[in-house]
């Protein structure tokens, strides 16, 4: 018994060895950024390099987000994020509902058409679509960073939900059709809330893609009062020097409010990856 | 089973006439759930689609309605030095950077497979790079592979060796941008780790009752049975890495410094499209992009029936 476990034991140790090396390697970035964020100007140029900062320059995080009016940035990415995420919620779960759980003809053909789309790169339609933004005088303004969204124009996501419906019992809707009820209400008070968690998924994944655009704003935002947090991060640079205290600090409380939401969702995220990855 | 008799009900209507009643309020309650959809079909896709190809055969701007010039915009690229630089730039990446992701996705997560503790930290820690937003993570790095006051080469220097140029050299460019894209693969892992924990144990109960010793456990039946997520993860990156755009573009402040040896296609195509609003020149260039990456998954699919394996 002894003789089996040991060579076990020490396999363990050695791939906690391996797995502690590389956690350092990958934590190493957020370290550096924390560390840096707490620098004086004097302490960031220098050779060998401060691990960590004395005193700790706290006061650094009041004036990155003065530097750049990081309070309204964050005002208007979160509001981008969230028309993206209500608009994903109410069209994506309708056209998976109508791609699912109803048999009518031509359903298969839509089903295919959406995951051809699914192929196609965001480039070829980039031009055009800005282009006929462009004519509609939209360009300037956050409508079309979100209003794809409310058409079901994220074909993964209706894809995704898709899946969700498909694994509800088959005669769900049966009896509340005996009973005469509509198909809007069946839809709402009976399918929908089975599928939740899928929602729950959609929403998360949007919702993070969305906060993290630099391409979208980047095309359709020209007033520097609509910037979003990844365009507005630039302006550290466009300086004669990097501040780099300020930007560490500002690239810092960009990315907590996504690994906050990550930390009460976690469990939500990594189903919803690993079904795209296994069942996708 | 009611189901059948609540559709059964008033069966005194002839059969055929009744059947096409239902279909076609099927027809039309289908039509109006997905109605939202299909018109974001027609106004975000085909709308666009047909005039991308429109465009790519005129001389279109937004300030200038331009002209057809049929396929002058694809004879103009293959002469456009910085448009093949773009390609060979973006398919080295692609090369080097999807086979590193690959690589490195398995080996991490078939240590985490292994029963050990603290299973739940080390994957959150591997999958936190990928919450960063992109600029964030290009602002880091820029600042880590700083050539003089970077940690790297600080670090580098304490052992004797560099200083490295990283982002500052044509030789060592594209390198660190693979650096930094591995830094990314947590959604691999993820997904790797999902695939490990669908196999079996009873392929790894009967190696063990034959001798198997883990290696060989590992190379003849984790490896060949997480070859369809292997596949799912290098379709998925190759389409990725060969639009890549804001990591590059985020790092060089758009230029694709030093000498365009960070000149991605898609930016290249970017600042045709809206730094020279040359839109027919650029639509040319979503279209030869379109056809690489379809030809490529393409060639991914013909290979993969040699080497994916599906359990049972």
């Amino acid at each position: 018994m002894h003789s089996v476990r040991k060579p076990r034991n020490i396999g363990r140790v050695v791939i906690h060895l391996v797995l502690i090396a590389l956690s350092v390697v990958f934590l190493l970035p957020f370290f550096w950024m924390l560390s840096t964020a707490l620098k004086s100007e004097s302490q960031i140029f220098v050779n060998p390099p401060v691990w960590f900062p004395r005193p700790m320059q706290w006061d650094n995080f009041k004036k990155a987000v003065e530097y750049i009016p990081f309070f309204k940035y964050m005002r208007n990415t979160t509001f981008v994020a969230i028309m993206d995420v209500l608009g994903t919620v109410i069209a994506c779960p309708l056209a998976a509902y109508g791609l699912s759980r109803i048999e009518w003809k031509g359903r298969d053909a839509l089903f295919f058409i959406t995951i051809a789309v699914m192929m196609i790169p965001t480039e070829v339609t980039m031009v055009p679509s800005f282009i006929l933004y462009n004519k509609l005088g939209l360009v300037g303004t956050y409508l079309p960073l979100y209003i794809t969204s409310f058409f079901g124009g994220r074909p993964f996501m209706i894809f995704l939900l898709r899946q969700f419906f498909m694994n509800l019992p088959r005669d769900l809707e049966d009896a509340a059709r005996i009973d005469g009820a509509n198909e809007l209400h069946i839809y709402a008070k009976i399918v929908l809330p089975l599928v939740v968690p899928g929602i729950l998924t959609v929403a998360l994944f949007r919702f993070m893609n969305s906060w993290n655009d630099f391409l979208g704003p980047l095309l359709y935002l020209s007033d520097e009062k609509m910037y979003t947090l990844s365009i507005g991060l630039q302006m550290f640079t466009t300086q004669y020097k990097t501040q780099w205290a300020l930007l560490m600090a500002a690239s810092l409380l960009i990315t907590l409010p996504v690994i906050v939401i990550y930390f009460f969702v976690q469990k939500r995220f990594i189903e919803g990856i690993t079904f795209s990855g296994i069942k996708g | 089973m009611s189901s059948v008799s609540g559709t059964e009900k008033g069966a005194a209507q002839p059969r055929k006439k009744r059947r096409t009643g239902i279909e076609g309020r099927k027809a039309r309650i289908g039509v109006l759930f997905t109605l939202p959809w299909i018109l974001g079909l027609l106004i975000f896709y085909v709308y666009p689609l047909i005039s991308s190809v429109y465009y790519s055969f005129t001389s279109y701007s937004i300030i200038n309605p331009g002209s057809f010039v049929g396929l002058q915009n694809y004879k103009d690229l293959m002469q456009d030095k910085l448009f093949w630089k773009s390609i060979q730039n973006t398919l080295i990446f692609t090369g080097v950077s999807v086979p590193v992701n690959i690589l490195l996705g398995i080996v991490i997560a078939m240590l985490l497979n292994a029963k050990i503790r603290g299973r739940g930290v080390y994957r959150t820690i591997f999958f936190i790079p990928t919450l960063v937003p992109v600029v964030a993570t290009a602002t880091v790095w820029r600042w880590l592979m700083n050539p003089n006051y970077g940690l790297f080469n600080n670090i580098l220097g304490a052992f004797g060796l560099g200083p490295v140029p990283w982002l500052a050299s044509t030789q060592w460019s594209k390198f660190s941008l693979v650096m930094i894209a591995a830094w990314g693969i947590g959604q691999a892992i993820v997904i790797n780790l999902g695939g490990l924990q669908d196999i079996s144990p009873e392929h790894y109960e009967a190696a063990s009752i034959d001798g198997a010793s883990a290696w060989q456990k590992a190379t003849r039946i984790t490896i060949p049975l997480l070859t369809p997520v292997i596949f799912y993860n290098v379709v998925m990156g190759v389409i990725n890495a060969l639009q890549t755009f804001t990591l590059p573009y985020a790092l060089t402040g758009g230029e694709g410094s030093p000498t365009h040896s960070l000149t991605f296609y898609v930016m290249h195509l970017y600042n045709n499209a809206f730094g020279y609003m040359k839109m027919g020149y650029a639509s040319a260039m979503a279209w030869i992009l379109f056809l690489i990456i379809l030809v490529l998954t393409l060639v991914i699919f013909r290979t993969s029936k040699k080497w994916v394996h599906y359990q049972q």
